[in-house]
């Protein structure tokens, strides 16, 4: 590919990224009109929802088919979240779980 | 106010997981970019003006295969559209924010998203603001540094850090528990938790995302008033 057509790839590519980041600012950011309502509430409920789809998202290439592919992610995130309701310190609960996970990919289920 | 080293310090202990995820993946994406023939300055700035990070490994496939630019247009907002829901959390917040928070509109990746969701109380509303801005700027100088390092370093890099990219999965757990622990209503996590498994498992994981996410905010709609009640 051409400088030229990379070039334009990547400018199509950021604009369209940036299109879809701005769309709820664009829609409902009006100054002079008053945010809707159900917009509010999404708002409010939406992060709790999304965060939920966010960890199956970051899981989703686990396999249940071949053994042993799922039990790392499975065990990393149980890990996380025990020592997270344990402790409730953050940085405490990813760097143990993290750590957890490494040793099992690089070591146990390989 | 806080003085503005105590928020950056803050910003960049809140970012730590983010870092770790984004340095790692930055370098995958530099590395595939400089195998697909590109010189680093392009991982530099794809980073920089794209700053997406899985769209940034499907735009590697798009250059190398000649992809038209509807392709690339069509591709784009179909990979990034679960983005269309981030925003409606944060409309007024970022346009109190003035020109940050136009940065802030452009810079909000899942990673970020989450750390804003998870910001808390940090007393006045404008250190939450310098705080939110100084971790989307963190989080995107780390995903740069990333890059361009994978981009020069290029296969050089023997260091085994295989698994390292989890901490961002384990962010996301740990924002989910907190705000599973916090909430005064948990139908909104599961709606949200139930729609993904069940799309996820009908349509594998290439194209679950947004067919999940459209399912949450109907159900989540359609349930406004069993969630306000009981709030």
């Amino acid at each position: 590919m051409s400088i030229a057509s990379s070039l334009l790839v990547v400018a199509v590519t950021a604009l369209c990224t940036l299109a879809t980041r701005a769309t709820p600012f664009i829609l409902f950011g009006n100054k002079r009109r008053k945010v809707p309502a159900a917009v509010l509430f999404l708002g409010e409920v939406l992060p709790p929802a999304v965060m939920a789809a966010l960890v199956v998202y970051s899981l989703k290439h686990i396999s249940f088919e071949a053994q042993g592919l799922w039990v790392n992610e499975i065990i990393g995130v149980a890990a996380t979240a025990l020592i997270h309701i344990w402790r409730r310190n953050t940085l405490l609960s990813i760097g143990i779980g993290t750590v957890v996970y490494m040793v099992l990919v690089q070591g146990a289920f390989l | 106010m806080f003085p503005d080293n105590r928020i950056v310090k803050q910003a960049f202990l809140r970012t730590i997981p983010v870092m770790m995820g984004y340095l790692v993946l930055g370098v995958a994406f530099g590395l595939l970019l400089q195998k697909a023939g590109y010189h680093w300055v392009w991982a530099l700035g794809i980073s920089l003006f794209v700053f997406a990070g899985s769209m940034q490994f499907v735009l590697v496939g798009l250059l190398s295969q000649d992809a038209s630019l509807t392709t690339v247009a069509v591709t784009t907002l179909l990979v990034n559209s679960r983005h269309l829901f981030y925003g409606l959390s944060f409309i007024e917040r970022f346009k109190a924010m003035g020109k940050r928070g136009l940065y802030m509109v452009f810079s909000l990746t899942d990673e970020t998203y989450a750390l804003l969701c998870a910001v808390g109380d940090v007393g006045s509303t404008e250190d939450r603001d310098r705080l939110s801005w100084w971790m989307a700027l963190l989080d995107q100088s780390y995903w740069v540094t990333g890059s361009v390092v994978g981009a020069v370093l290029g296969s050089h890099i023997t260091l085994d850090i295989t698994g390292i990219d989890f901490a961002m999965t384990a962010l996301f757990t740990v924002i989910f528990v907190e705000q599973w622990i916090a909430a005064k209503n948990r139908l909104p996590a599961i709606i949200g938790m139930v729609c993904a498994i069940v799309s996820l498992s009908f349509l594998g994981p290439d194209r679950f995302l947004l067919p999940a996410l459209v399912a949450t905010v109907a159900m989540l709609l359609a349930a406004r008033n069993l969630v306000e009640v009981r709030r």
